[in-house]
């Protein structure tokens, strides 16, 4: 198909490159440089779009961020699908695929066009609070159809294959915007010595200079651009991002930036090429200069494709060299538009008529379109257009001075274009990022960044500046008070000459009149893509919701994916209007990141997949890998879960692995407990204070079990802390636990006792734990260490440095099984080698590597708890039956003992942890089941606890348990039930937690 | 009040729609109200309307700040469900389901509450356990709620990724098919209408400065724009900013108010019908009747009242969402947002009476307030009524941190604490 609208010259399109690609299932032609939209206008392609509400026809009406209409599906592959992509903002490519995102058969002729006709009036703002309510059970079904229509676009099936990255950024300066203003900061500071970052969202610099046919320093705009951006590049400390999206501006001038570093040029990333990249920038100060985007005005039947800004169609014609019709109306308030007039005629198509809606149309503008023979109207408006799928004429009548009535007599004209401008709205959206409002000029009919706390200057569009000689001027300003600000000395920048054009007042008018009132005109669109009309909002503002944010909920204006950045002073000006109020104390609604839309995956940058968190592995975890391990995540750490050997059920391998420590040896890799370093003359009274039980006397060489408790007196970590010098302990955490506890102690002494000299080190990586455990642990040992390891010297709870497999060690003897144990600590570097060693020397003894849940089985042999399965946060000591390890005699507090003294946790019938016994010793019971005094009472039951561990005991051949029961301590040998949700009941006695050894002996021999 | 039907707006289509009724009048304040509730949010108008409607207590005004339903009514992920891990909060939360299920009806406004269940994932042999165990206590409680594995959640919900490959492989799921989600803005506007049309003055744009506490007893609150407004009794319900109230009133409440952040992506085709939640990756989705992927982020760690948050926030939720969902790695987002929680150190509300006779606050809803919308009106205009708590308000006295019976929720009420 030929690009009909394409001009023959002209443009910054390169006439030389054609591309191919597909819409809709059709191939067109394009050119390098081209958008989506610039060429799908070329090919004189009406629809791009079935509005949501009512599916009507929709065509492109922007050039920008600010387009609602043309927003498609993109991807020629299942796994680079993209939805909503804007057609404005997507440079073209060879082999791009896009579509429509609804429309059934065709967005051409949809079917449910036919639906939003017939039931179009039925369907005011919000008619779905007013609705499907009856019967109640059918809102599953009516929301069914509901979602049928929901959605633009859709995601990918596939997963995406590209990586995203992003970069930590500081400079002096951030400007955003590459216009006019932009350049000229950037370059101003830059000349004064400072640190720049210039981001702009379009593939180029400059603006809507690339739009524009202005001569700037007698150079064309788009040479004088060049120079600028020439220069910039010679400064080292200047970086320059092109197709960079400013999206957030977060406090202490926090800025992101997304940087589209390929999808411009295929929809899928070359190898080792990022597809887009978040610049997190710090920045001095920042420099606003976001232009401005122009308003449509809101007439009847608006939304029919050939309905555009006029901005827009100057910018296809001169950037793009294409003229999106043939026959033109124009209608604005204003004297900027009048250029869009004169570029058409000059791309020698016909203007019909500009009609004007002032009484008086004068200016330098105005003077040279009604020089080119071009009609003009004035006092008059556009009020209706006609045509379905293509504009073919317009209504034209006379209104009064206010804009609020038609006065006169309709006249119809035949045309295909409608090009309108109610004036310019400064982009603050990034100026309100950080909570600031935005305030209201009255000059300019548009509001302006407001005060803020943030380090930031504005210059040119968004300031209302919009006169291209105070635009540049503006931005040499900014860039000089920035560097001055920065303590630099400030470069004088020569400002270029440009014409000046002498401008007639504009006109504040937003909302165009109809002989009908609003309720029954033909629909005004203000908001595109919600099919928001201005019968909407005032029918909104009737029924009471008259506060703007209300506006916007009720009628869904400014929800889309444009954010109503095209709409929405539209829309609050008719809120105002219609509640009688002006448009500043209606106030807008708040703007937030992002301005325009960003990919997940650049969000979330390379933390996804393998590196969504670290992985963690121990010093020995290549022995674990060969011998066949399982895991378990425990934390960021990979722990071995159980070692099962060829043949066995987990339930035979963890048989093998207790069995294998009660009645022999073996080892566990306990490597991945937290281990605090803990330094300082008060390192003993701060243990004092954060563990319940004392420290005062713990002796060098000894190790203490501690219980930690926050200050409501529940427990939240335990450990065993030994003493290695007078001042000098290392603190042991659950594995899970480390990096909370840390953070707790910091806490603790940095914001209430920060008096006292300790000092914390996290020490987990730096040594290897190994848990040799069993009647033979001596044994073994004994043939690798030259610590004395006789019952006598080195005691239960001592800990000894020596040397183990020729590598030094500190050997802990504590216990977590109950029985006779040895930890060894390694520095990590020699864990595996001490590890294998101890292998060879203990193939006699069986020795057994054994993982998490083993020792899970045989610590619940001995009622040992683990923090955070046997406790959540609502148990204290005292629930556990743990009081021997709480000292309330310490002559300082501890942290958690005001807590646990509070009348409701001192009360006999808490829930306290005790044993459970299953009647029948072969039933184990499930994990979180939960206990009832008499099963048959009718539900809601009266529940008194819940089981918290529970295992196969192959030592004891049989189950064990340890659960929770309301004033469990005291109902030894009563029997509780607990109901399982397939119906069984399982019977349980209450015991003593500790099935195995309850003297302790084992672990004293 | 004017009834909303289908049949109504065929008929109103034929008068252009110009003869809606107002939802709401704008009432001047009288001098003397029963009943002042501080706060024109989703807590506030929903005990206001139970007041009206079911203790008859209706020279009532709700004083609302800035417009009715703005705070974290208007900014929430929306979602709904019961399944509370201690029983004093399954039964107050079950409360408020139940009142869901017809709120539509009864308040003649479409609440668009979708039960189409609620998934929390488990990740770890640990969240395994709470869930079974929460499931448990649930279920005997008459609370339905179940285990899924890893293979019926995949197949109940095809987009989430449930293969072994993940960082933190999905093991299983307890779902609460009866939660779901409801339209925010609806539950506000629904009760304001109701409420209003019993009676009760809602006053927009007046923001309460001070308290009239005589012999500490409450007589009024003095207002920016009204000057003093007299009551009997005065309900707080102002959620972030509840700690500035307890300030007048001159006690402290144990609470925190940081913020906490929302996101949505732009409207995609349905894929994900239900709400998925995972504590362990700290990521919670699910889409709206629109499109929009709903996503909540987590709580900032430091307090405050600007309704915004931290980029980092931002950051992990979306590779939270990525990793549960890769599929969504080039959907985009499209907007965020922020609200002010405040949280108490148990994550559980408070509904009480004060040091202050006829002064009484319901706050600390935490992250978790939405889905107790009605349930919390409802027992706190019987607090009101009667001056003394609502038995299922009971257990959330403020003066449950002096006895110490806390009702620790932190696992149950949401990601990220």
């Amino acid at each position: 198909m030929s690009q009909k609208n394409r001009l023959q010259s002209g443009g910054r399109i390169d006439r030389s490159k054609a591309l191919t690609f597909t819409y809709n299932g059709r191939q067109y032609k394009g050119y390098q440089g081209d958008t989506i939209a610039s060429a799908l206008l070329a090919n004189g392609v009406d629809i791009v779009a079935r509005s949501f509400k009512y599916s009507r026809p929709r065509g492109i009406v922007a050039a920008g961020a600010e387009e609602p209409n043309a927003v498609l599906q993109v991807g020629a592959t299942e796994a680079t699908q993209v939805p909503n992509v804007r057609a404005t903002q997507q440079e073209l490519y060879d082999g791009l695929v896009c579509g429509a995102t609804n429309g059934w058969p065709s967005v051409e002729s949809d079917m449910m066009g036919l639906m939003g006709k017939v039931g179009g009036n039925m369907m005011p703002p919000g008619f779905y609070y007013k609705t499907f309510m009856y019967p109640q059970s059918m809102w599953k079904t009516y929301e069914k159809f509901i979602r049928m229509a929901a959605g633009l676009g859709r995601a990918p099936k596939e997963v995406d294959q590209d990586e995203y990255d992003a970069v930590n950024q500081h400079c002096d300066l951030m400007v955003v915007g590459a216009g006019p203003a932009g350049l000229m900061a950037a370059l101003t500071a830059a000349r004064s010595g400072a640190r720049v970052i210039i981001a702009d969202e379009q593939s180029e610099f400059g603006g809507h200079l690339l739009s524009s046919r202005e001569r700037i320093g007698g150079k064309s705009a788009a040479d004088w651009v060049a120079d600028i951006v020439e220069e910039l590049a010679s400064y080292p400390d200047v970086l320059m991002l092109p197709r960079s999206t400013v999206n957030g501006y977060h406090d202490h001038n926090f800025l992101t930036i997304n940087e589209n570093r390929s999808d411009y040029k295929g929809d899928k990333a070359p190898a080792d090429q990022v597809r887009q990249r978040m610049h997190r920038v710090r920045a001095h100060w920042v420099v606003l200069a976001t232009g401005a985007h122009e308003r449509p005005l809101v007439y009847g039947y608006n939304d029919v494709p050939g309905c555009m800004i006029a901005s827009a169609v100057s910018t296809y014609i001169n950037r793009y060299g294409v003229v999106p019709g043939n026959k033109l109306v124009l209608m604005t308030t204003n004297d900027s538009a009048y250029q869009t007039a004169l570029d058409w005629a000059d791309a020698g198509r016909e203007v019909v008529a500009v009609v004007d809606t002032r009484a008086k149309a004068e200016g330098d503008l105005v003077e040279a379109v009604r020089k080119r023979g071009i009609k003009v109207i004035t006092g008059s408006a556009v009020i209706e257009v006609s045509g379905k799928k293509r504009v073919s004429g317009v209504t034209v009548a006379a209104i009064d001075a206010k804009g609020d009535k038609v006065v006169g007599g309709a006249q119809h004209m035949s045309c295909d274009t409608v090009a309108s401008s109610g004036g310019w709205s400064p982009v603050v959206h990034l100026s309100c990022h950080t909570g600031s409002r935005p305030v209201w000029r009255e000059d300019i009919f548009g509001f302006v960044p407001g005060p803020t706390v943030q380090k930031q200057l504005i210059a040119g569009g968004i300031n209302g500046t919009y006169a291209l000689e105070k635009v540049l001027a503006e931005g040499v300003e900014a860039g000089r008070e920035a560097a001055t600000r920065l303590g630099l000395t400030a470069a004088d920048v020569q400002l270029p000459n440009v014409r000046s054009l002498s401008e007639g007042k504009a006109m504040e008018l937003y909302h165009i009149p109809h002989t009908k009132p609003t309720s029954r005109a033909p629909k005004q669109f203000v908001d595109y893509q919600n099919d928001v009309t201005a019968a909407a909002i005032e029918l909104a503002t009737r029924e009471g919701f008259e506060a703007i944010e209300h506006v916007k909920r009720y009628t869904a204006m400014g929800f889309g994916t444009d954010q109503g950045k095209l709409g929405n002073i539209n829309g609050m000006a008719i809120t105002a209007k219609s509640v009688g109020q002006t448009i500043p104390e209606t106030g807008t609604t708040v703007f937030r990141p992002n301005y325009t839309p960003i990919a997940f995956g650049a969000i979330a940058g390379r933390n996804c997949k393998e590196l969504f968190e670290p992985k963690r592995f121990s010093a020995m975890h290549k022995w674990h890998e060969e011998n066949g391990a399982l895991y378990e995540d425990v934390g960021q750490w990979k722990r071995p879960w159980y070692f099962p050997k060829a043949g066995e059920t987990m339930q035979q391998s963890l048989d093998r692995e207790c069995k294998a420590v009660r009645e022999s040896v073996g080892i566990l890799d306990a490597s991945t407990l937290g281990k605090i370093d803990i330094q300082g003359k008060d390192a003993r009274e701060f243990l004092a204070r954060v563990y319940t039980n004392a420290w005062a006397k713990l002796g060098v060489g000894k190790c203490r079990y501690g219980l930690m408790c926050k200050e409501d007196g529940m427990v939240f970590d335990d450990g065993v802390t030994s003493c290695l010098g007078e001042n000098h302990f290392l603190m042991t955490t659950t594995t899970g636990g480390a990096a909370g506890v840390l953070e707790w102690l910091e806490l603790y002494h940095q914001t209430e006792w920060p008096e006292l000299e300790v000092y914390f080190t996290s020490v987990t990586d730096h040594w290897a734990t190994m848990t040799i455990s069993g009647p033979n642990s001596r044994k073994l040992l004994a043939e690798l260490t030259d610590i004395d390891l006789s019952n006598d010297t080195f005691k239960f709870m001592d800990w000894r440095e020596g040397s183990v497999a020729g590598v030094p060690a500190r050997v802990f003897r504590i216990s977590f099984t109950g029985e006779l144990s040895f930890e060894v600590n390694v520095q990590a570097n020699y864990g595996l080698h001490v590890w294998e060693k101890l292998f060879e020397h203990g193939a006699k003894y069986n020795l057994t590597p054994y993982g998490t849940e083993t020792m899970h089985i045989l610590r619940a042999e001995k009622g040992f708890i683990i923090a955070g399965q046997d406790t959540d946060g609502s148990v204290t000591p005292h629930d556990l039956g743990m009081s021997w390890c709480v000292a309330d005699s310490k002559p300082f507090s501890y942290i958690g003992k005001r807590g646990m003294m509070r009348s409701d946790c001192v009360r006999k019938d808490r829930k306290q942890m005790v044993g459970l016994k299953t009647k029948d010793p072969k039933v184990v019971l499930p994990e979180g089941a939960q206990a009832v005094a008499d099963p048959k009472q009718p539900i809601p039951m009266d529940l008194l606890g819940h089981v918290s561990s529970s295992y196969w005991s192959a030592n004891l051949n049989r189950s064990i348990a340890l659960g929770f029961v309301k004033g469990g301590l005291e109902r030894m040998g009563e029997t509780v039930y607990y109901p399982l949700a397939d119906g069984r009941v399982i019977e349980a006695e209450i015991c003593s937690p500790i099935f195995l050894d309850p003297k302790g002996e084992r672990q004293n021999v | 009040m004017q009834r909303y039907s289908g049949f109504g707006l065929l008929k109103h289509s034929l008068s252009y729609h110009e003869n809606w009724q107002r939802v709401w009048r704008n009432p001047q304040p009288k001098k003397k109200y029963d009943v002042i509730i501080i706060g024109g949010g989703g807590h506030g108008l929903a005990t206001a309307y139970y007041l009206a409607k079911e203790h008859g207590i209706t020279n009532v005004a709700v004083l609302e700040k800035g417009h009715l339903g703005g705070g974290n009514i208007s900014r929430n992920t929306t979602i709904v469900r019961s399944n509370y891990l201690w029983d004093e909060s399954a039964a107050l939360y079950e409360h408020s389901m139940k009142l869901w299920e017809g709120l539509s009806q009864e308040l003649n406004y479409n609440q668009m509450f979708s039960q189409r269940g609620v998934y929390h994932t488990c990740h770890t042999l640990g969240d395994m356990r709470t869930n079974e165990r929460l499931v448990n206590a649930n279920r005997l409680k008459g609370i339905p709620n179940e285990m899924l594995d890893a293979e019926q959640l995949q197949k109940e919900i095809p987009a989430l990724d449930c293969s072994k490959s993940a960082r933190y492989p999905v093991m299983g799921a307890s779902v609460q098919r009866r939660g779901g989600n409801a339209r925010h803005d609806a539950v506000a506007w629904g009760y304001a209408r109701a409420a209003d049309s019993l009676g009760v003055d809602l006053i927009q744009n007046c923001e309460v400065i001070d308290m009239e506490i005589n012999d500490g007893k409450i007589t009024g609150v003095k207002t920016k724009k009204h000057g003093v407004i007299k009551a009997d009794r005065v309900g707080c319900v102002t959620a972030g900013n509840s700690g500035v109230l307890a300030k007048m009133a001159g006690f402290e409440l144990p609470l925190e108010s940081h913020p906490l952040q929302a996101l949505v992506s732009e409207p995609i085709k349905p894929f994900l019908d239900t709400v998925v939640m995972s504590n362990h990756v700290h990521g919670y989705m699910s889409q709206s009747d629109k499109g929009d992927l709903v996503i909540g982020a987590g709580i900032d760690g430091w307090v405050g009242y600007g309704q915004r948050g931290s980029y980092s926030i931002i950051e992990h939720t979306i590779q939270a969402i990525v990793e549960l969902f890769p599929c969504t790695s080039r959907v985009r987002m499209n907007r965020q947002w922020g609200g002010i929680v405040d949280t108490c150190p148990d994550a559980s509300p408070v509904i009480s009476e004060t040091p202050i006779k006829n002064l009484f606050f319901n706050c600390g809803w935490g992250t978790g307030g939405f889905k107790g919308t009605p349930g919390s009106g409802n027992v706190f205009a019987h607090t009101l009524a009667h001056g003394k708590a609502h038995p299922l308000a009971e257990p959330f006295s403020y003066y449950r941190f002096h006895t110490g019976a806390l009702i620790d929720e932190h696992g149950a009420a949401g990601v990220a604490h």
